[in-house]
C-alpha cells in the first residue's frame, strides 16, 4: 500500500472522532424507520398474526424472506474475510473488518425474522427446554447460534490490538475509553501476543468456514425436507450456500462504497478492492446460475403434475413478473463488470445493488409460489399480500441492519489498521 | 352414556347478537344429534347386536353399534386400541354437516376447519358428476407432522391420533408444511365477532378477544397433556384429533354422529369384528397419497377401489393450482370447499 502508516492510522480513526450533522440525520431517520417497525411488531404482538397477510395456505411470507435474506448476507462477511484469510490474499486487508461487521449485523437481524414470524414469541424457551434434535428448526437454532458466537468471536479477535489503538491513539475520557480499555484486554504489542492473536484469528477462521456453510445448508433443509414439490431438491444446500455468498459480496461492495463515501476512506478502499470484489462476485453469480439452470432445467424437462403448476406460475403465471425480474438482476450484473466500460466503482455498487435485489426477490419465489401450490385444495384465500404491518417490519429489519452498522463504525474502526499498517 | 355425553364446560359469553345466533344454531345441531346417538346407545343394552347383514342400510344400528364398539375398546389399555375412520364416499351427499358439526364441536374460529368437504366436478356435459371428498386429519401412523415440531408439542398416540399439546406449540407452522394432506391449520386469531365482518382488522382489539369463544381443546383437560390450556388460542396450530373429549368419554366423534348420509365410519381396527373392519374387509378401501408412506388411518370406499377418485381428486388438485397460479393472480379460489373458506 502507497499510503504512509500515519495516513492510514489518521482516516480509519476519523469516524470515531469526527461527526457531521448528515451523520445524526441518517441516523435519526433510520432510528424512526426501526422504531416504526418495532411499533408494528407490538401491533401483531397485541393481535395476533392476524395482521399479517400469511393465513392457512401461504403461511410463511416475507418475514421468512426476510430471514432467509438477512441470513444469506450474513455469509458476506465471516465467508469471504475468513476464505480470503486462509488464502493469504493480501487485498482483504481493508476490507475484511466491514465484512465481519456485516456479518454479525445481518445474523442479528436475520435472527429477529423467524421469531417474529412465530405465533407464540413468549413461548420460545420451549425449544430448549423441550427441544426435539429431529426437527430442522432446532437444526436451525442451534447452527445459527453456532455461528453468532463464532461470528461475533472472529469479529472480536482481530479487533483487539485496534482496541489498543484507540486506547492509546483517542485516549477517551468516560465510558468509550473504558470499553476500550477494557476489550483491549491490556494488549501491548508484544510479540508473543502477536503469535498467539494470529494463531487463533487462524483457527477461527478455518473453524468459520464449515460453520457459515452448514447454516445456510441448514435453513435449505427446513424447505427441502418435506414434501413439498419445488422444494425436494438434493441441490439445495449448496444452491443457498451459493446464493448466500453471492448476496454477501454484493453487501459487503454496497456497505463499502457507502463508508468510503461518508467517511472519506477513499485511500484506504481503492477501486482495486471494488474490482476484485467484483469478479469474485461474478464467478459467484455465474455459479449461482449453473445450480439454477441445474433446478429449473431438470423439474423443468420432466415437467411432473407437482412441479408443473410452480414452474408455470414462474415461468408465464401469476409469479412470472418476479420470477424475470430476478433472473434480469441476475444477468445485468454479470455485464456491467464484463464490459470494461462500466467496470468502475459506480457500476459495480450499482451491479452489487441488483445483485441484493435479485437475491431477496429469489428468495420470495423460492416459498411463496410453492405454498401456494397446495398439495390438497386449500380451505382459506390463498394469495398471500403481504399487510402493511409486514411491509413496516421488513423495512425496520433493513434500517435496524443500517442503523446498527452507523452505530457501530462510530465505536470501533472500520478498517482493520494493525493489519493494514503491517504491509 | 349419558355421562359420557357431559363434557368439560366451554366458557359462554353472553354476547347476542348474529354471532350468538350462529354459534347457538351450529350447537343445537350437534346436540340433537348428539343426544340421538347417546339414546340410541342407551336403547342397544337391551337389544342384541344388529346381524352383519343388516349393516349399511340401518344408520341408526351402525351407530348403535360403533358406539358399543367404542366403548368396549375404552376397557382396553390405550396401546390396544386404534381408531380409524372409514368414509364411504358413495354415501356422501355433500351436505357439510360433519363440517358444521366439527366447527360446532371444537369451536374452531373462522378460517379453521378441522373437516372440511371438497367438492368438485368431472365429466363433461351432459355426463357430468359432483364428488364430495371429506377430508379430517389422516392421524397417519407415519406422520410426518410430528417429528419436525421444534418443541415435542406435536406426536402420535399409542392409539394412533396425532394430537397437538396446545399449551406447548410455540406457533412456528413448521408442522404445517410437513402435512401433504393439508390437515393442520393455524389460529391467526381470526374470531366470531360481529366487527369482524366488516373488514380483515376491524374489532381485533385485545379486549375483543376475550368474549372469544373458547375451544375445549384449550381448557385444561386430561386429554392434552394436563393443565397446560391457558385461554388464549391465538398464534398456535390445530387440527383434527377425531373428537379425543369425545372417543374418551365413550361418544363417537362429533362428524360420525353428524353424517346425515352414513357415509363416516369410526372405529378399532384392533376389533377384528368392528363396524370399519367388516366394512374394510367386505369393499376394500384406498387412503389419500398412499405413495408418501404415511400410512393413514383415514380409509375410503368407492366400491370401485378408489384409483379414479384419487386420479380425479389429483386432476382437480391441479385446476385448482392452475387457476390460482396461473390465470388468476390476485383473484381468490373459491369453488369446490367446504365450511370455514373464508371470502
Amino acid at each position: 500500500m502507497d499510503v504512509s502508516r500515519e495516513t492510514v492510522v489518521r482516516d480509519a480513526l476519523r469516524p470515531l472522532t469526527r461527526t457531521t450533522w448528515k451523520y445524526y440525520l441518517i441516523v435519526s431517520i433510520l432510528a424512526l424507520i426501526t422504531a416504526w417497525g418495532l411499533y408494528s411488531y407490538f401491533i401483531q404482538l397485541e393481535s395476533g398474526l392476524i395482521v399479517t397477510g400469511l393465513r392457512d395456505t401461504v403461511f410463511w411470507g416475507l418475514y421468512i424472506t426476510n430471514f432467509v435474506f438477512f441470513i444469506g448476507i450474513s455469509h458476506a462477511g465471516t465467508l469471504i474475510s475468513a476464505i480470503l484469510r486462509v488464502a493469504n490474499a493480501e487485498w482483504r486487508k481493508p476490507i475484511t473488518r466491514m465484512a465481519e461487521y456485516i456479518t454479525v449485523m445481518a445474523i442479528s437481524i436475520g435472527a429477529l425474522y423467524p421469531l417474529i414470524d412465530m405465533g407464540r414469541i413468549d413461548r420460545i424457551l420451549n425449544v430448549i427446554f423441550y427441544g426435539r434434535i429431529q426437527s430442522p428448526i432446532v437444526w436451525d437454532f442451534i447452527s445459527i447460534g453456532t455461528y453468532l458466537v463464532g461470528s461475533i468471536t472472529y469479529l472480536y479477535l482481530p479487533l483487539i490490538p485496534d482496541l489498543a489503538l484507540c486506547r492509546d491513539k483517542l485516549a477517551l475520557p468516560g465510558l468509550r475509553g473504558r470499553i476500550y480499555r477494557l476489550f483491549s484486554l491490556g494488549w501491548s504489542w508484544q510479540d508473543g501476543q502477536r503469535r498467539l492473536l494470529m494463531r487463533a484469528v487462524k483457527i477461527m477462521a478455518i473453524i468459520i468456514i464449515p460453520v457459515a456453510v452448514s447454516v445456510h445448508t441448514v435453513v435449505s433443509w427446513i424447505f427441502a425436507m418435506t414434501f413439498r414439490a419445488g422444494w425436494r431438491s438434493t441441490v439445495f444446500g449448496p444452491y443457498f450456500v451459493v446464493g448466500a455468498v453471492l448476496s454477501g459480496i454484493a453487501t459487503i461492495i454496497f456497505i463499502m462504497a457507502v463508508f468510503r463515501k461518508a467517511y472519506g476512506l477513499e485511500r484506504l478502499i481503492t477501486p482495486k478492492h471494488f474490482e476484485n470484489l467484483a469478479y469474485l462476485m461474478v464467478a459467484t453469480d455465474l455459479f449461482y446460475i449453473y445450480l439454477m439452470i441445474n433446478e429449473y432445467l431438470v423439474s423443468g424437462y420432466i415437467w411432473g403434475v407437482n412441479e408443473a403448476s410452480i414452474l408455470s406460475s414462474l415461468y408465464w403465471g401469476g409469479y412470472s413478473v418476479y420470477f424475470w425480474a430476478m433472473v434480469l438482476t441476475l444477468i445485468i450484473p454479470i455485464l456491467i463488470v464484463a464490459i470494461p466500460r462500466t467496470r468502475n466503482v459506480a457500476g459495480i455498487v450499482l451491479a452489487s445493488i441488483l445483485v441484493n435485489v435479485s437475491m431477496w426477490i429469489k428468495r420470495f419465489v423460492i416459498i411463496i409460489p410453492t405454498l401456494a401450490a397446495t398439495p390438497m385444495p386449500p380451505t382459506t384465500p390463498v394469495i398471500y399480500i403481504p399487510s402493511l404491518i409486514e411491509l413496516s417490519i421488513t423495512l425496520a429489519g433493513f434500517s435496524g441492519f443500517g442503523l446498527m452498522l452507523a452505530i457501530f463504525s462510530k465505536l470501533f474502526p472500520l478498517i482493520s489498521i494493525w493489519e493494514v499498517v503491517e504491509e | 352414556m349419558v355421562d359420557g355425553l357431559r363434557r368439560p364446560n366451554g366458557s359462554e359469553t353472553s354476547r347476542l347478537g348474529r354471532r350468538e345466533f350462529l354459534k347457538g344454531a351450529l350447537l343445537g345441531a350437534a346436540v340433537t344429534v348428539g343426544v340421538l346417538s347417546g339414546d340410541l346407545s342407551l336403547r342397544v343394552a337391551a337389544q342384541p347386536s344388529p346381524p352383519a347383514e343388516s349393516l349399511a342400510l340401518d344408520r341408526e344400528s351402525e351407530l348403535v353399534r360403533m358406539t358399543r364398539e367404542l366403548q368396549e375398546s375404552l376397557k382396553k389399555p390405550l396401546q390396544e386400541r386404534k381408531w380409524v375412520m372409514v368414509i364411504d364416499l358413495r354415501r356422501c351427499v355433500g351436505c357439510h354437516s360433519c363440517t358444521v358439526s366439527c366447527i360446532a364441536e371444537n369451536k374452531t374460529p373462522p378460517g379453521i376447519t378441522y373437516r372440511p368437504v371438497m367438492i368438485w366436478e368431472t365429466g363433461e356435459y351432459p355426463n357430468v358428476k359432483l364428488n364430495f371428498l371429506p377430508r379430517p386429519c389422516m392421524q397417519c401412523d407415519e406422520p410426518p407432522c410430528t417429528s419436525v415440531c421444534p418443541v415435542n408439542a406435536t406426536w402420535k398416540r399409542e392409539d394412533g391420533i396425532v394430537v397437538i399439546d396446545y399449551g406447548k406449540c410455540i406457533g412456528c407452522r413448521y408442522c404445517v408444511m410437513a402435512c401433504p394432506y393439508g390437515a393442520r391449520s393455524t389460529d391467526y386469531g381470526y374470531e366470531w365477532v360481529p366487527e369482524l365482518e366488516h373488514g380483515p382488522l376491524a374489532g381485533t382489539a385485545a379486549k375483543e378477544r376475550q368474549d372469544r369463544v373458547k375451544s375445549l381443546e384449550y381448557q385444561p383437560t386430561p386429554w392434552y397433556g394436563g393443565p397446560y390450556g391457558r385461554g388464549d388460542t391465538i398464534g398456535i396450530t390445530r387440527k383434527c384429533h377425531f373428537c379425543i373429549h369425545r372417543i374418551e368419554s365413550g361418544v363417537l366423534p362429533a362428524c360420525v354422529s353428524t353424517c346425515i348420509g352414513g357415509a363416516t365410519y369410526f372405529g378399532d381396527l384392533n376389533n377384528p369384528n368392528s363396524l370399519v373392519n367388516e366394512l374394510l374387509r367386505r369393499y376394500g378401501a384406498f387412503r389419500l397419497k398412499e405413495e408418501l408412506g404415511t400410512e393413514p388411518s383415514v380409509y375410503y370406499i368407492t366400491g370401485e377401489g378408489g384409483a379414479s377418485v384419487i386420479s380425479e381428486l389429483e386432476a382437480m388438485v391441479d385446476r385448482y393450482r392452475e387457476e390460482v397460479l396461473l390465470r388468476e393472480f390476485g383473484g381468490r379460489f373459491r369453488a369446490g370447499l367446504g365450511g370455514g373458506g373464508l371470502e
